[in-house]
């Protein structure tokens, strides 16, 4: 594309400005993960870097701590008007124990956990606050040998290079000398490219200038640090450095070690750049893995057999959604159908023992007249006795009579 | 000289206050033949050092019997990659000095403490003392004895400690609670250069106060002291120790002087010099003083507990195959 030229001022010049006074407003977040065993000086490099007292002298050291894997600290810092939200996830005993097996394991799931967070708020309907927990960078630190890496050193890098922007560090620089440190940096970068580890490249730029502190910190990597808050003085000047009966090993000294490189690339300079690569790299690795999962997942749902889902991941949670609406409808149906068919039940429960009742009633009813009956019966049978003994009785009374009567004639008159 | 003779009748057996000697006997002349008799003999010494890689423990050998004893003289350079399993390498020299003759043998154990998971990485080292002890056991057993037994017992054990700054971490605790008893422990503290002295101070106490916690007597232990002589003397050197050592076999140019020490961009380490680092200290304390004691302590009581439970277990003793020296680890 030709690019034009403009007759006048328009005025877009300003966009960085309105950008910057947005930016400003809203403050940034940065959240640092530092990695390594106990005694490495992670908590004093962080206090220098940020010169801050996060971890104070009545922190308790890693001995007194309680045992927890991921730790978070969040620290607002404020400088020339731009406020900066600082969380340092710290990950205590960390290759302390005599058994190191999958100590990786719980930073790994803390990492998914927090990319998780952020694919919900981002997938959510309301989206007006979207707070950026994701770990923007992780500073490995390696001991000091003075050889090459550990297994444990390997095996970390080898898991979580995928995951999170990896910075390695050479702790406790101060214990090695110049040579040394040379040659320790040389094996670790050389044993690092043989493990075929993705530490945190540098992007390069189209400025001279810009590309050639980059070349400048890439030939120094990995960096090796020294941290200290203490301020000595050396030479009527005052210094941050550690006091040894042989001399002051100075922090800020770009001979005695790499303390300020460190510093400007992750504060000054590489800031923003790790934030948008853990948003465009490492972010959308977790998020098309963890889609595509669900893809194959509602593949084998649907009945379309050979059918590869083409569908982009929103209409598959669209289709998704539909299935679940048309699910919970039938479950609804279902239901009022078991609800009615139990109704209809005691329904007919309810009429049968009504059935019941009246048979039981008429039953009765029937026994009652026939007994009603039989003692009519009985009366009758009873009457016709008495009427026929009183027949019987008559008879016999006339009987009498008529004998009396006999009797009577005879007595009277002779015999005609 | 007969009025010598006549107090040592009158005192029968040695009084600890001892009896005036009204002339000159020659009893003392013994420290000489006993002198003349180790020249000639020469004697051994085993020392092993325990510890993850990257601690300079090799280096620390070297500075220690100035010369090139230790299995990495070759050349600098990390050729060799962590084994899996911790093995047991060791190399042997003599050397001599003013007309005594030392065989020295220097134990390492590469692959200590290095595996993401170091389970029973103690075992392989317990078992070779062990595997050591059963050696001169059967050497002293047999019929005909050699006249000189060749003594492979470990002598001492040097464990560096990481210089973390915080703690004793939970690797070194086991290691030292299960060997403390079959071996002379000697913490030190590796690359001490990496702390001020206010914080290798506050290291040491706490360091103390856990191997003291979970009851792990290291050399010189309380209980082996003789008299009050050597338990004042061990009583200060156990309140120095662990020692922190730096070492170095290159020598730089400081005050006019050659010495041993590390150069860096804030100054010059020297490795001799007490204000630095306690290498001197350690130096003197395992060479200069203690190098006898070391050897019988280990003779007098770890290989006497040793073969005690050896013979107690097996009611005698017979050909034992290797197999049973591991499963009588104490």
């Amino acid at each position: 594309m030709q690019q034009k030229n403009l007759d006048g001022y328009v005025g877009f010049a300003s966009l960085p400005n309105q950008v910057y006074r947005k930016s400003v407003k809203r403050g940034f977040e940065f959240t640092l993960m530092v990695v390594g065993e106990s005694g490495l000086g992670k908590s004093t490099l962080i206090n220098s870097l940020f010169l801050t007292d996060l971890y104070s002298a009545e922190y308790p050291g890693p001995s007194h701590r309680i045992k927890k894997t991921v730790e978070q600290s969040k620290v607002l810092i404020k400088e020339g008007g731009v406020q900066l939200l600082l969380t340092i996830v710290d990950t205590p005993g960390f290759g302390d124990a005599v058994d190191n097996s999958n100590c990786w394991q719980p930073i790994i799931d803390h990492i998914d956990s927090k990319f998780e967070d952020y694919l919900n708020s981002e997938s959510r309907v309301n989206r007006r606050q979207m707070p950026d927990s994701r770990i923007h960078c992780c500073l490995y630190f390696i001991a000091p040998s003075g050889h090459g890496l550990k297994p444990l050193d390997i095996e970390f890098m080898k898991r979580l290079h995928e995951k999170v922007n990896v910075i390695p560090l050479i702790a406790k620089a101060d214990t090695l000398t110049p040579e040394e440190c040379q040659q320790f940096k040389k094996q670790i970068m050389r044993e690092i490219q043989e493990h075929k580890i993705k530490i945190y490249e540098f992007p390069e730029t189209d400025d001279e200038e810009e590309n050639r502190l980059v070349k400048k910190i890439k030939d120094k990597l990995p960096l090796a640090v020294v941290g200290s808050n203490t301020i000595i003085e050396v030479n009527s000047k005052r210094v941050r450095g550690r006091q040894y009966p042989w001399g002051v090993a100075e922090v800020e000294n770009s001979d005695h070690c790499d303390f300020t490189i460190l510093r400007d690339m992750l504060i000054r300079t590489h800031m923003q750049d790790l934030k948008d690569v853990t948003n465009n790299v490492h972010y959308e690795n977790y998020r098309s893995r963890k889609l595509a999962a669900v893809t194959y997942n509602g593949v084998d749902n649907n009945k379309a057999k050979g059918q590869l889902s083409t569908k982009s991941p929103l209409a598959q949670m669209e289709e998704e959604r539909r299935e679940h609406v048309a699910k919970m409808k039938k479950m609804e149906m279902e239901m009022e159908q078991v609800f009615e068919m139990k109704v209809k039940e005691k329904v007919q429960k309810l009429k049968d023992s009504e059935a019941e009742l009246q048979r039981r009633h008429e039953q009765m009813k029937k026994n009652l007249e026939a007994q009603h009956k039989e003692l009519e019966e009985k009366r009758r049978v009873f009457e016709e006795e008495r009427a026929n003994w009183e027949t019987q009785q008559r008879l016999e009374q006339q009987k009498l009579e008529a004998s009396r009567t006999l009797e009577k004639n005879k007595k009277k008159g002779k015999i005609f | 000289k007969n009025k010598g003779l006549q107090v040592l009748k009158a005192n029968s057996g040695f009084s600890s206050g001892g009896s005036t000697l009204l002339g000159y006997i020659g009893i003392d002349t013994i420290i000489e033949q006993m002198r003349k008799k180790t020249m000639k003999t020469g004697f051994d010494f085993n020392i092993m050092v325990v510890g993850p890689s990257g601690l300079g423990k090799s280096t620390l050998v070297n500075t220690l019997f100035k010369s090139q004893v230790s299995r990495k003289s070759a050349g600098w350079a990390r050729d060799e990659k962590i084994p899996k399993t911790v093995e047991i390498k060791s190399v042997s020299h003599v050397i001599e000095e003013g007309g005594v003759k030392m065989k020295l043998t220097i134990v390492d154990t590469p692959g200590f403490g290095d595996q993401i998971n170091n389970d029973n990485c103690w075992e392989p080292i317990s078992k070779y003392i062990n595997e050591q002890f059963e050696k001169f056991l059967k050497e002293e057993v047999n019929i005909t004895r050699k006249k000189r037994i060749p003594d492979t017992r470990v002598h001492c054990c040097l464990y560096f400690i990481p210089p973390t700054g915080h703690c004793l971490r939970q690797l070194d605790v086991e290691f030292m609670r299960r060997l403390s008893h079959s071996v002379n422990i000697i913490p030190v503290i590796a690359k001490s250069d990496t702390m001020t002295i206010e914080e290798r101070q506050e290291f040491k106490q706490r360091v103390r106060k856990e191997l003291e916690n979970n009851g792990i007597e290291f050399y010189p232990q309380k209980e082996f002291d003789d008299d009050m002589e050597d338990k004042s003397d061990n009583d200060k050197i156990r309140e120095t120790m662990p020692f922190a050592v730096v070492g170095s076999d290159k020598e730089h140019q400081v005050n006019g002087k050659r010495v041993l020490g590390r150069k860096t961009a804030w100054g010059i380490i020297e490795v001799e010099n007490p204000n630095h680092c306690e290498f001197a200290q350690l130096r003197d304390f395992l060479i200069r003083s203690h190098l006898q004691d070391l050897k019988e302590v280990t003779h007098n009581i770890h290989y006497e507990t040793y073969r005690a439970k050896r013979l107690n277990d097996n009611g005698g003793l017979h050909p034992i195959s290797s197999n049973d020296t591991q499963e009588k680890n104490p």
